[in-house]
């Protein structure tokens, strides 16, 4: 088997936000077709991480590389990346359809100037199709619930037809049973071929459907399949000592200790 | 009834007070998303800086406002975009300075005897057939750009993150944004006035914003919204013999008034 090039390549990156360092020597590589999570808690540096990737911030330390190329360099390949931002980034009161931002997806491979046309509304139909939302195509986006929202803006990453897709927590204040069958959808995604990174917060579960987990707090302190990954040592590392860890099979399950509770 | 369209002066003001209603409007619309309307205030004020260096430099005001309120309006973007700076801040820091620098223009100015307060308040019955040409002309430009990009525009102001990742240039999208701003608020001025333009800017966007679920739908109901408020308050100041500027922005101010009550009665029943 020849080994194709890695679809993301980070080699010793360091980020910092003014004087504050919130990535520091991390090195990553994700190969084509795969589904990893980026887990870790609050401010550990996961968005940071994805907006590295992506070259929304550049790193002060290393090199960053995606379909080999740097970010800044990609061109047109980066309509090849689908992007889900994280939900507080946008405002959910905006007047605008289901439909319209879908079809925002559409705009950087129409190109300036130009209006959709029929192979962008077919484009945006079944990217509607696929995450199931064909019936709230011409409701208001302020209507929807957070689970529909989350839909609709993974229709948008879709509908660029991506090779590589970048979820940052799509199951943040979502129940359980919605995120289940968005990993479910995003899983049948890899199948197809697309390369798949999440950011996610939900360690037990996700671990059912990723072929890997790179834990991230300010390092990265684990990166590999998930049954490796997530031991206790690691995820205390990364949480800190506050966490203790149940096991049902391999698949850990954490319990976050408030003060001096016991146990 | 109409005998207001008698007078040439009237003709005109209608024409121009239409096309500057409807270019707030409209340009109205991003600013209130894209939660801009302090900076749409803070480059009007700065044009009075432009007015006063026109009349010290012997050139026209309005084109000397131009250049003044363009390279303010791209300062302020690139401070809070660069400087880590609050948008609000500096917007008060330019707000504020461009102001006093006019004032201290103005006492410069030997002789004194301008017409500053058609500046500060707007004397729409006052327009001259050239002032209408440069509103047409700014206003064509203005209409046509947002015609041109109205999806990359829609794009920026909804999430312009991810439009930067899909790979529409979007810092250069949000400095033409900033331009047309600039533009509109120095057109606007011999409507409305510096002190009111920012009214235009916001008023009749917001009262759109009650109503619309899409948004191509505020766009049009704002545009609607913006000359009605024109129109219905150039004729009422004419009747009523009161301020046309200050009619006009308050016709916009009830306007606005109504939509949030219809709201409120839509959502209670
Ligand atoms: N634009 C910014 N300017 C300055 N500091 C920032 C900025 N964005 C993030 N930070 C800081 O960098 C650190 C990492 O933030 P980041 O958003 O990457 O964390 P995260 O892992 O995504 O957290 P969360 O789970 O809350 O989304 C945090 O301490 C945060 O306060
Ligand atoms: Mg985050």
């Amino acid at each position: 088997m020849s080994t194709a090039p890695p679809i993301i390549e980070l080699r010793h990156v360091s980020v910092a936000y003014g004087t504050v360092k919130v990535l520091d020597d991390v090195n990553l590589t994700v190969p084509e077709g795969a589904f990893l999570a980026i887990i870790g808690p609050n401010g550990a540096g996961k968005t940071t991480l994805v907006r590295t990737i992506l070259g929304l911030v550049k790193p002060i330390e290393g090199e960053v590389l995606v379909f080999g190329k740097p970010p800044k360099e990609l061109g047109p390949l980066r309509r090849e990346i689908g992007y889900v931002p994280q939900m507080h980034t946008v405002d959910l009161k905006f007047p605008v359809r289901v439909r319209d931002v879908v079809m925002m997806g559409r705009y950087a491979r129409l190109g300036l100037f130009r209006r959709p046309g029929k192979a962008d509304h077919e484009a945006v139909e079944r990217a509607m199709a696929k995450v199931d939302i064909q019936d709230l195509a011409d409701r208001p986006l302020s209507d929807l619930s957070g689970g529909q929202r989350q839909r609709v803006f993974l229709a948008r990453a879709l509908a660029t037809e991506p090779r590589l897709l970048i979820l940052d927590e799509p199951t943040a204040g979502v129940d359980a049973q919605t995120s289940t069958s968005l990993y479910e959808l995003l899983r049948s995604f890899q199948q197809e071929g697309m390369t798949v990174l999440m950011v996610s917060h939900d360690v037990g579960v996700v671990s059912q459907y990723v072929d890997g987990v790179a834990c991230v707090n300010r390092r990265l302190v684990a990166h590999g399949r998930p049954e490796v990954v997530l031991t206790d040592d690691t995820l205390a590392e990364m949480y800190g000592c506050q966490a203790m860890f149940f096991h049902h099979g391999h698949v850990p399950h954490m319990v976050v200790r408030a003060g001096e509770e016991k146990k | 009834m109409m005998d207001f369209w008698q007078y040439a002066f009237m003709q005109r003001a209608l024409i121009g007070g239409v096309i500057v209603g409807l270019l707030t409007a409209i340009i109205g619309v991003y600013v209130v998303l894209k939660g801009m309307s302090f900076i749409g205030a803070g480059v009007a004020h700065a044009s009075f800086g432009g007015v006063a260096l026109g009349f010290l430099l012997g050139i026209d005001p309005l084109w000397a406002a131009v250049a003044f309120c363009l390279a303010v309006a791209w300062g302020i973007g690139t401070v809070t975009r660069r400087g880590g700076i609050k948008e609000d801040t500096a917007v008060g820091i330019f707000f504020a300075s461009t102001m006093a620098f006019g004032v201290l223009l103005i006492g410069l100015i030997q002789g004194y005897n301008i017409d500053l307060f058609s500046y500060l308040f707007g004397s729409i019955l006052a327009i001259t057939a050239e002032d209408l040409k440069m509103v047409l002309g700014v206003g064509f430009l203005v209409l046509l750009t947002v015609a041109l990009l109205y999806k990359e525009f829609l794009f920026i102001t909804f999430d312009p993150e991810t439009a930067r990742v899909s790979g529409l240039p979007e810092p250069a999208l949000y400095y033409l944004l900033l331009a047309l701003i600039a533009l509109t608020v120095v057109v606007s001025i011999k409507v409305v006035g510096i002190v009111l333009v920012s009214a235009l800017l916001v008023t009749p966007a917001a009262s759109a914003y009650q109503l619309s679920r899409s948004f191509g739908k505020m766009m049009a109901l704002s545009a609607f919204f913006g000359v009605l408020s024109v129109v219905v308050g150039l004729i009422l100041s004419y009747y009523l013999n009161t301020a046309s500027g200050a009619t006009v922005v308050l016709t916009a101010t009830a306007i606005f008034g109504l939509t949030l009550l219809w709201r409120r009665w839509r959502e209670a029943v």
